[in-house]
């Protein structure tokens, strides 16, 4: 067995647990930064370590096209090669093949670029439907998903090594684990948290659920609260690269001319190195225009998203809750 | 801002020691100043600066240009100065107007009023006036007066006129001078060797900053430049030149008896996806037979971008000690520079300025063991017999 999930402690939905993986023993709720050709765009493996990464997404269709899945398997796994110690997982690369490969050979191939990347959690090839869509195509989407996933199953060579997570589409399946897919993609808010809310509803609790492609802060705490365990997105290291920042009243755009004479932080309430050294005046007349605004606003950034989900709650939001008549005492430092 | 010589060699090439304020250690020299733009390093974060040997990285070069669009004097005063707006407490900062990968000077739009400089933000004229108010707000341990910069070629009335200008902008930003801060005079004067010595002999103060090199003059009219300049100047204070910086023209600029330098080298090969690899040991024989099997190698540096270094899992230099060659292959470069990721060149930047800075310790070890003039010689001897090695064995 590759994977161990202990639950440790629960309120009401949410839950916090210890996912243990080859290379990492993880605290959920987690956040996974996308590092899609191998690295977190401007940061270094010891800088993510520092601010709390656990998992790192890698992308298997642009890791597959360079260097190569042989390449990085002849050089030991992506663990290797990207010097990373911690946790590792890989998509299945359909999404992203889709329009240069016909989807149903692709079925084992997937699988087999990802034994060769090796990384602790690969992720079984799925029909992408989203969940806008009615009529018959959705329930096409459930099957093929399912025949594929038994596909999956046997192609993989690797299973004490790595976890095959299975993907819901359109349905519910009892596979190894489980990723919740197809969302993620625009559709209205009101829909989204039905549909995550059905499908935690359904699966096995012992089991880790990971919400692909989610997002943003209000998002992951609203999952969470309905019994998800792990995210990914691209959006804290490409909003950086545009110039904004994550705060908890929501987004900071330090492009903004606002920005130039600011000599406040970022973040008064954060921790990091960039808002415990820099000015908002002076980030602004680095982004967009220099590769250090990138890296410095991605550092907070990830930082940001990496501390709150387990971090500490501010005292005004401890008071807050209180009012309301929802106890949640054991997230507040004390 | 204290200096002193403590060794020479071959008559001019000076080993000393530079002490200011904000650094807790002091820097021996002949030393490198990094290149930064808005005072961070191009690539290297802040928390990764640290990585480098200390306390030879601890001194950045900027120029107040790089704050034309904000943020203003004003703020930057009430931030605290530059130190404190970038977060480097304890290293030390020069600041000239000229910056050799950015703020190039030119001469052709200079006037009475103040000097021209390309810039990325466009052509800028920067007067005495401005120029003092941003030094005055940043706070830099020391900076150079500004100058009116000629090319090699300038004709001897354009050079004149540079002469004049710079020593009249000299006393326009010494009496705006705060308080705090070395200030280096600056010195031109073209190729003219009487106009270098007319200028050297008009400033006098703590620290020189010679000006006009690296602006097209060759290889072999510089020294005698150089030397037009140094020979006119006290021994005892300090001399910073910008534009010096191929290994070469170091070695040119120290056995003139220079001090700090400035380089857009590591720049320059770090977005060409080089990396540096000669080597450092000075009691390495030379190798006549070595192989000349790596593509993309001059022995100088590496090109990763070649497809042999694919599937190389070895650090770029075996035994270097820098962040990149402790944690990453040349593979791994290799894919970051094909797929276009930014983490490359901060790798590269790291590698790059740490093996730097260890040539400019073997400049100093080499002066102090008084064989300075031996060590400049061997060292171009040896790439010279290389590039005759390269062309016979094709």
């Amino acid at each position: 067995m590759a994977l161990r999930f202990e639950v440790l402690g629960r309120f009401n939905r949410a839950r916090a647990a210890q996912l243990t993986l080859p290379h990492f023993a993880c605290q959920t709720p987690l956040f996974m930064p996308v590092g899609t050709q191998g690295t977190i765009k401007g940061l270094t493996t010891d800088q993510l370590e520092e601010i709390g990464c656990q998992i790192i997404l890698g992308n298997t269709y642009h890791l597959a096209l360079r260097p190569t899945s042989e390449l990085i398997d002849e050089l030991g796994g992506l663990h290797k090669f990207m010097n990373w110690p911690r946790a590792l997982l890989t998509d299945s690369g359909g999404f992203q093949m889709v329009s240069l490969l016909h989807l149903a050979d692709i079925t084992e191939k997937g699988v087999t670029f990802q034994n060769r990347i090796g990384a602790d959690i690969i992720m079984a090839l799925d029909d992408v439907v989203r969940t806008t869509i009615t009529g018959p195509r959705i329930e096409e989407a459930m099957y093929r998903t399912l025949r594929w996933v038994d596909r999956c199953i046997a192609a993989h060579k690797r299973p004490h090594e790595q976890n095959l997570f299975g993907i819901v589409q359109g349905g519910l399946d009892p596979v190894l684990r489980y990723a919740i897919g197809g969302l993620a993609g625009g559709e209205d808010k009101d829909s989204f948290w039905r549909v995550v809310a059905q499908c935690t509803a359904a699966l096995p609790e012992d089991k880790p659920r990971y919400v692909m492609g989610v997002g943003y802060p209000l998002d992951i705490v609203v999952c969470s609260a309905l019994g998800a365990d792990m995210y990914d997105c691209v959006y804290p290291t490409r909003t950086a690269r545009f110039g904004t920042a994550l705060v908890p009243e929501g987004v900071l755009k330090l492009k903004h001319n606002a920005m130039v004479n600011d000599t406040r932080p970022i973040d008064p309430t954060c921790a990091c190195m960039v808002c415990k050294n820099y000015t908002r005046a002076y980030i602004h007349c680095l982004v967009t225009k220099d590769a250090m605004g990138s890296q410095l606003l991605s550092y907070h950034n990830l930082y940001y998203m990496l501390q709150f989900p387990k971090g500490d709650v501010p005292e005004w939001v401890c008071n807050a809750m209180d009012v309301a008549g929802i106890d949640i005492s054991s997230c507040c430092s004390s | 801002m204290k200096f002193a010589v403590k060794a020479l060699s071959s008559g001019k090439a000076r080993a000393g020691v530079v002490h200011l304020g904000s650094c807790p250690s002091s820097i021996e020299t002949p030393c490198l100043l990094l290149s930064t733009r808005k005072g961070l390093p191009i690539f290297i974060s802040p928390d990764l600066l640290s990585s480098l040997p200390s306390p030879d990285s601890n001194l950045l070069q900027f120029s107040p240009l790089h704050f034309s669009e904000g943020p203003s004097p004003k703020t930057i005063s009430s931030i605290g100065g530059l130190h404190q707006m970038v977060g480097l407490h304890e290293y030390g900062f020069a600041a000239v107007a000229r910056d050799s990968i950015q703020c190039l000077p030119e001469c052709g739009s200079t006037n009475k009023t103040g000097a021209s400089f390309e810039t990325p933000c466009g052509r800028r004229l920067i007067k005495p006036v401005e120029y003092m108010e941003m030094i005055t707000s940043m706070k830099p341990n020391l900076w150079a007066t500004l100058a009116d910069e000629v090319p090699a070629w300038a004709n001897n009335k354009r050079n004149k006129t540079s002469v004049d200008r710079t020593v009249k902008w000299l006393d326009e930003c010494i009496a705006r001078s705060p308080a705090g801060g070395a200030v280096f005079g600056s010195i031109v004067g073209g190729s003219n060797i009487e106009e270098r010595k007319r200028c050297a002999q008009e400033i006098i103060y703590a620290g020189y900053w010679i000006g006009g090199f690296g602006l097209g003059e060759s290889m072999e009219e510089r020294p005698s430049l150089l030397n037009a300049v140094t020979d006119n100047l006290p021994k005892d204070w300090p001399r910073m030149i910008c534009g010096l910086g191929l290994p070469e023209e170091v070695l040119q600029g120290v056995a003139a008896g220079v001090d700090l330098f400035d380089s857009a080298y590591i720049y320059h090969l770090t977005i060409g996806g080089f990396a540096l690899t000669f080597p450092l040991d000075r009691t390495e024989k030379i190798d006549y037979n070595y192989q000349l099997s790596d593509q993309g190698s001059d022995r100088t540096k590496i090109n990763l971008r070649a497809t042999v270094y694919r599937k190389d899992a070895t650090p770029i230099v075996e035994d270097c000690c820098c962040y990149t060659c402790q944690n990453h292959t040349k593979a791994y470069i290799n894919h970051l520079l094909n797929v276009h990721e930014m983490l490359a060149q901060i790798l590269l930047e790291i590698h790059n300025t740490h093996h730097y800075l260890g040539f400019f310790r073997s400049i100093r070890e080499a002066i102090k063991e008084g064989c300075f003039e031996q060590f400049q010689k061997k060292f171009v001897q040896s790439r010279r017999e290389h590039l005759a090695a390269d062309v016979v064995s094709v």
